[in-house]
């Protein structure tokens, strides 16, 4: 076999994904505004967030209200480390992460064996007492003024503080989080996943471990939520507890249901729509962009279960592969 | 800490013990009828002291603007059924958790755009001259939440035990098919559910509108207390609830007293999160929850 031979068929079974790489990679070159390019940063950076949601509530079938929390974990993490301790940024996410996937897994264990809705509380609660101890342990979190000063990334003494440096670093690693969801799907963790989400005792009795498949997604889920909270921190130099109320959670997931449940590109699409449909909205009233979440929410579950990529459209190939009724993705049995 | 001090938080943590347990029976309805555990229950709770706020702020008398808020949250949480829930009775847990967090978020950002970011005062019902019990203070508004609290609890039991309709309700909760096949209509049982779980919270707003200040965004925390009651008390069982209810207010309370730290007044809202994480750990069905299995 040539190598042409072994290369077109691997392109062609990952068009999607390598034309939404090339695509995201290529933006820099035309656009020029610092505005913008800032917006598609953090759109990377929500990105990472909303696609380890999308792994628990699509594949695992369970629901998170907490995830700002392990946002949080992240950017406060980096915040304290690299200001107060000078830790390198790098280190500092990684030891961040490895902590927010710590909690994730002592939070896990107990509440997943039980229904859908009490991991939800769990997870609400926990995010409520994370918010509580930023605000109140001044010494080490500031409380409500927040910590200034955080260092930029940097690799091998270049920069990656600037907008251009930066898009193409979070979105690098934004686009490795979603190939890894990708493979996440299509592998034997994804398909014993789908399996106990489907008929958790029928997928047990079947051999799948689905107590541990399911806090191992949630891991998964609390560290690319605390990666993505520790680029956000080293972009914008500045972090505060007010940007992780339940409300901040509550977004995340209306992001995951509005771009579709069950399928990863859905990830892709409720971003996109949740980061610039706010930026259109603010020309009326930035206070509306919450009331039409909400709302957003209910006519979404009732109407388009299957959120913004069971419209269809370029990806339709991606998605086919491996696709249920709709609803059904979304519950066990 | 004396004797009257002890009292004091006591009272205190009754006070708020008995919203959390007005909110939690909210839970127990709405769950025993349909499995749905309703994250708007906090914001039925904000809606209820905020449009007493208004009724009375345009000359309406103060008791008829309390009942008049409990009606009008009630005719809400009946449309919130009709329009949302309806139509996904049958569609499962998860597409019911997002209707209802949607609906929360919604309730809460047109609060906001309608009565503002402040939150806003209600004079108590029948004046605020303290009540002096064994060295400790009782506002005559602590005395009106209790008892509301425990009439509601006593007419709930009647209705459940007494009553044709009551009786219809617990059989769905038992067994909805079997239920129907007895001529029991479902979907009334749950449209009564959700607009008498409105009203208890509701009656719970207006009444703890006049002790802590009422804002937009003040449902969201109680809500979640009423769930940890209800968690405490063993999810479906509604003595269990106002039980849960009243141990979470006052624990809470004793913790800002017996706190040596700074500020702990700050660490309270922490409690109720650690009591609700513990119970989910160590006892899931709740203190006074039996063990079930789940039949495949």
């Amino acid at each position: 076999m040539t190598a042409v031979a072994r290369v077109v068929p691997y392109l062609r079974r990952h068009a999607a994904f390598i034309t939404f790489a090339v695509v995201v990679m290529a933006l820099p070159f035309f656009i020029h505004s610092t505005y913008y390019l800032s917006i598609l940063a953090f759109t990377a950076t929500r990105l990472m967030v909303v696609l380890g949601l999308n792994l628990l509530l699509g594949q695992a079938g369970q629901i998170s209200l907490g995830h700002a929390a392990f946002v949080a974990i992240g950017a406060y993490g980096s915040a304290i480390l690299t200001t107060r301790w000078s830790l390198d940024p790098w280190l500092a996410m990684g030891i961040s992460a490895l902590l927010a996937g710590a909690i994730a897994g002592v939070l896990g264990i107990p509440t997943l064996k039980l229904k859908g809705h009490y991991l939800a509380m769990a997870t609400l609660g926990f995010g409520e007492i994370v918010l509580i101890l930023l605000i109140q342990f001044k010494w080490l979190t500031s409380g409500s003024d927040g910590i200034v000063g955080i260092p930029s990334l940097s690799f091998a003494g270049l920069d990656l503080g600037r907008p251009m440096a930066y898009h193409w670093i979070a979105w690098g690693v934004a686009l490795v989080m979603l190939r890894m969801a990708l493979n996440l799907v299509d592998s034997r963790v994804g398909r014993s996943l789908r399996a106990l989400h489907r008929a958790e005792i029928a997928a047990a009795s079947l051999g799948v471990n689905t107590s541990f498949r399911k806090v191992q997604i949630f891991v998964v889920s609390a560290v690319f939520a605390s990666v993505a909270g520790s680029f956000y921190v080293h972009y914008i130099h500045f972090i505060s507890p007010d940007s992780f109320a339940i409300t901040f959670s509550v977004i995340l997931l209306t992001t995951v249901v509005i771009g579709g449940v069950g399928n990863v590109w859905g990830a892709v699409w409720g971003t996109l729509l949740m980061m610039f449909l706010p930026e259109y909205l603010k020309r009326f009233n930035q206070d509306y962009t919450n009331l039409t979440f909400g709302i957003l929410m209910i006519v979404i579950m009732i109407f388009l279960p299957g959120g913004l990529v069971s419209l269809g459209g370029v990806f339709s190939r991606a998605r086919n592969r491996s696709r249920g009724p709709d609803r059904a993705r979304l519950e066990e049995g | 800490m004396s004797l009257d001090q002890f009292l004091q938080y006591v009272f205190s943590g009754i006070t708020n013990g008995s919203i959390y347990a007005l909110t939690a029976l909210g839970f127990t309805l709405i769950y025993n009828a349909t499995d749905i555990i309703n994250f708007a229950q906090g914001e039925f709770v904000m809606l209820g002291g905020l449009t007493a706020i208004s009724l009375y702020k345009w000359g309406v008398p103060l008791p008829v603007a309390c009942l008049g808020a409990v009606v009008v949250v009630a005719l809400i949480g009946v449309i919130f059924e009709l329009a949302a829930i309806r139509p996904l009775l049958s569609a499962g847990i998860m597409t019911q958790i997002i209707v209802t967090v949607g609906a929360s978020l919604a309730l809460r950002t047109a609060a906001m755009l309608i009565w503002g970011r402040e939150a806003l005062p209600l004079p108590p019902l029948t004046g605020d001259t303290p009540i002096d019990v064994l060295g400790a203070t009782i506002l005559p508004q602590t005395l009106w939440v209790l008892g509301a609290t425990l009439a509601i609890v006593v007419a709930l039991q009647l209705f459940y035990k007494r009553t044709l309709t009551g009786k219809a309700v617990r059989a769905c909760s038992v067994n909805p098919t079997a239920a129907r096949l007895m001529g029991v209509s479902y979907s009334r049982v749950v449209l009564l559910s959700f607009g008498l779980s409105a009203a208890i919270a509701a009656t719970g707003g207006v009444l703890i509108a006049p002790v802590s200040f009422m804002g937009y965004s003040s449902g969201a925390l109680i809500g979640l207390k009423g769930f940890a009651a209800c968690i405490l008390g063993g999810l479906g069982n509604p003595a269990g609830a106002v039980a849960g209810g009243l141990i979470l207010g006052i624990l809470e309370s004793l913790t800002v007293g017996f706190l040596p730290i700074q500020g702990s007044s700050g660490y309270k809202d922490a409690v109720a999160f650690l009591i609700l994480l513990l119970v989910l750990f160590v006892k899931p069905q709740g203190l006074f929850g039996q063990r079930t299995m789940e039949k495949v």
